[in-house]
């Protein structure tokens, strides 16, 4: 609790900052938005030359789109800045961290809060709100509850894996890179069907780094799709669950992290 | 004679620099070999459904994602050249001991970029590109005289693309903060080099535009040459001409700046 109170506390000084600069709040933000925007032109160019991909149509991907950008927009918008961990260890100001009275993790991910990422979760909204108006959906009071949590545990799963490669980043700092791979990566990934893919592909994200459940596998039952690797049906309903056990293990990593810390002394 | 000596030794410099990131150009390798992997999977389900889209088949289609991975940071295109670092400088006034230097700026900067580009080439292009080659069926030529072709092709590039970014950075000279300016480039530069989609997938006149413009001599231009699809005279002479105007405009802009634009700092 007190950690959501720091958070919160810290998020607001960097918006009043952010504030501060208003034109220049409203270009980043646009910006912002254009960069993930482009993503969906390209698909949108790639629908300008076939009718369907991996047997999935526009509207249909455009659902996978919306739903994987809408879950990493809410995760990189509240913790997306803890990539600058690997530098806050390096030239040592992690240290100040350590010795306020606040959780280092709450202080990491509020640390230069940076609200145009709203622009990329606009864009992802967007995306779903045209999906949601063009593709044949036969709704049922199931598929309509599945829709919120869906986005809720996406999140959920998302925050995990910045938090495990802000651990990550205790040991390797300069390479924080790396992270992108799987944040940035993993969102375009899970833009595009499941069907695309090598099934080795989809099972290390099934099973190893548990992206498939963001979006592919909730995603396939609202759609009435055939599972990806034959899931059984209720895999659809376990988004929730995985989101907590990432979460839990990368709290543990992070612990590790944070104990094996050393400062450079500078 | 003494000057060429000049400008080499700051290659040779700037090229030595970045072989000391070490762990920053292995998590590079590892980032742009996971993004390849998403993408070329996308391009494959989108030449399964459409053969010769663009006059690639599958081989090509597969063969340009994997030299978009390696030419990503040697051309800068998504940011990461040497105009961050100029940029900054006219931004502190640190630009002031650049323009005392008996050296030409434009030209300083354009032998610290080319070294730069040539460590990304090898360091972060070559293992992405090998990893294509491994996994999946590419279409390589066996004639030498293609490669030697493609590689002026390369070196074109980088003289192009450092000519937009030398552009880029002097904006700063007006507005002191160039990211706006450098964000609205990446932009344009992702989406018109033909880094996200072939340029020749592009429909229409807007594929048309685009294949005229600036930035088709970065990606598309030297992949073209090596899978045999433009011949390689009338690419360098159209690479060739966008590297004189925009040098030339450079040229201009840098002089009208130091002589209009007060420099910061103290």
């Amino acid at each position: 609790m007190q950690g959501l109170r720091a958070y919160r506390l810290i998020a607001g000084m960097w918006i009043r900052s952010t504030m501060a600069y208003r034109a220049s709040f409203v270009m980043t933000a646009v910006g912002n938005f254009a960069m993930t925007f482009l993503d969906f032109v390209t698909i949108a160019l790639m629908f300008s030359q076939v009718d369907a991909l991996g047997g999935y149509s526009l509207s249909e991907v455009a659902f996978l789109y919306g739903l994987s950008g809408v879950s990493f927009g809410i995760a990189d918008l509240g913790i997306g800045s803890m990539d600058r961990l690997g530098r806050r260890v390096r030239d040592g100001t992690l240290d100040t961290l350590l010795v306020r009275p606040a959780p280092v993790l709450a202080q990491l991910a509020a640390d230069r809060f940076a609200l145009r990422r709203l622009g990329r979760l606009t864009q992802g909204a967007l995306v779903l709100g045209y999906a949601l108006a063009t593709v044949h959906i036969a709704w049922t009071p199931a598929k309509l509850l599945l829709m919120p949590v869906m986005l809720v545990s996406g999140a959920g799963i998302f925050c995990a894996v910045f938090v495990a490669g802000a651990a990550f980043q205790f040991v390797a700092q300069d390479a924080s890179e790396v992270q992108n791979a799987f944040t940035y990566g993993g969102t375009t990934l899970l833009q595009y069907p499941p069907t695309v893919f090598a099934k080795e592909l989809v099972r290390g994200v099934t099973f190893v780094l548990p992206l498939a459940f963001v979006n592919w596998l909730p995603a396939s039952f609202v759609l009435g799709r055939p599972y990806p690797l034959g899931l059984p049906e209720w895999t659809a309903f376990t988004p929730p669950l995985v989101a907590v056990a990432c979460c839990a293990l990368a709290g543990l990593a992070w612990r590790a992290g944070l104990r094996s810390y050393r400062s450079t002394g500078s | 004679m003494g000057a060429a000596r000049l400008y080499a030794a700051v290659a040779a410099g700037s090229f030595r620099r970045y072989t000391t990131y070490r762990a920053a150009t292995a998590a590079g390798v590892f980032t742009n070999t996971v993004f390849g992997l998403i993408l070329v999977y996308t391009y494959l389900a989108l030449w399964d459904q459409k053969p010769h889209l663009g006059g690639y088949d599958q081989a090509q289609a597969v063969t340009y994602v994997w030299l978009g991975q390696a030419f990503l940071s040697t051309l800068a295109i998504g940011g990461g050249g040497v105009e961050e670092e100029l940029m900054e400088r006219i931004r502190t006034g640190d630009v002031a001991i650049d323009l005392y230097r008996p050296a030409d700026l434009q030209l300083w900067w354009l032998a610290s970029d080319l070294g730069r580009a040539f460590f990304q080439l090898i360091g972060r292009g070559v293992v992405p590109f090998l990893f294509g080659a491994l996994f999946f069926p590419m279409a390589l030529p066996a004639s030498a005289a293609r490669w030697a072709a493609f590689f002026a092709a390369i070196v074109l590039a980088m003289l192009v693309g450092f000519g937009i970014r030398f552009l880029v950075a002097l904006s700063a000279f007006w507005l002191l903060d160039g990211a706006g300016t450098a964000q609205m480039a990446w932009l344009v530069g992702l989406f018109c080099s033909g880094m996200l989609l072939p340029l020749n997938v592009f429909p229409g006149a807007l594929g048309e535009v685009v294949r005229l413009l600036p930035w088709s001599s970065l990606l598309q231009a030297p992949a073209d040459v090596l899978l045999g699809h433009a011949d390689p005279l009338a690419t360098y002479a159209f690479q060739g001409a966008w590297a004189v105007v925009l040098f030339a405009a450079g040229r201009l802009l840098q002089s009208v700046a130091t002589r209009r634009v007060v420099v910061q700092g103290g």
